[in-house]
């Protein structure tokens, strides 16, 4: 994709981060669980498309397989053993909710001009290019090595931490 | 290459603040899990431009991928913390819950 100039593949470009808003937006504001944990999944999914856009597909692979995937399998098992509530009570806690969240939109509209109007300023916030690119196994396995080691012990204590959660108490 | 920038920069903003006050306001746990979700979202795409940008995506990807597998290790965790909480409370409101 050409992203250089405005053209019609900077127009998708743009739709596709104005889809990434409405469906992060939907994530916060829809009442059902089951329907914000796939909004979120959705979010995922876009943001996949987003980073192959962007000359990263070895992320991508891992957000839609890790983030779209295995995170809205826990969120939906997470959500199905902790089950349901009286329907009278989902009622006035739905209201509730409603209100708080009707300013939302609103803030994001606010902030959206705010930004517009400060459009000079922030263009001119740029990172320096920087020519040296490097492999992408280099940058994992021999430049990123710590943090491998770091990932493995985090993954053991998730295990774990799940294993010793998940575990159920024996009845007396 | 600085207006792309710029447009994923105002996105970015726009993202973290739906996540931030859906932490702030909410009260269920489980919808507290997916703003956490969402402002991961958010600093992935700004790191994901910033390597676009500065042709430095190699690096970048790397560091989302640590990026990623510590967010789902922290949410698996989270989960089954709320889930736990849930059997011992009966309910997942944050100002109803008692340690």
């Amino acid at each position: 994709m050409d992203l250089s100039s405005f053209n019609s593949d900077f127009v998708v470009f743009l739709l596709l981060l104005l889809s990434l808003i409405i469906s992060s937006l939907c994530a916060v504001m829809i009442r059902n669980l089951l329907k914000a944990a796939i909004a979120l999944a959705s979010t995922s999914a876009i943001l996949t498309i987003v980073m192959f856009i962007l000359n990263s597909p070895w992320a991508a692979v891992f957000e839609l397989s890790v983030c779209a995937g295995l995170i809205t399998v826990v969120l939906i098992s997470a959500i199905s053993l902790t089950g349901e509530k009286p329907s009278e009570e989902i009622v006035i806690l739905r209201k509730k909710r409603l209100q708080r969240f009707m300013i939302l939109p609103l803030i994001l509209v606010v902030v959206a001009a705010l930004l517009w109007i400060s459009w000079p300023y922030l263009s001119n916030w740029v990172p320096k290019i920087v020519s040296s690119e490097v492999t992408f196994q280099e940058a994992l396995w021999n430049i990123r090595q710590l943090d491998i080691l770091g990932q493995i012990i985090i993954i053991l204590a998730g295990v774990f931490g799940i294993v010793v959660l998940f575990k159920e108490r024996e009845v007396k | 290459m600085s207006q792309i920038l710029g447009f994923i920069l105002i996105v970015v903003i726009l993202i973290f603040i739906v996540g931030f006050y859906s932490l702030i306001v909410t009260r269920n746990l489980i919808r507290i899990l997916i703003s956490l979700e969402i402002l991961m979202k958010a600093v992935t795409l700004i790191i994901i431009a910033a390597g676009y940008v500065t042709k430095q995506t190699s690096l970048t990807q790397a560091l989302i991928i640590s990026m990623i597998i510590i967010e789902v290790v922290v949410i698996a965790v989270a989960a089954s913390i709320v889930v736990g909480l849930f059997r011992k409370n009966g309910t997942l409101d944050s100002l109803k819950i008692k340690f």
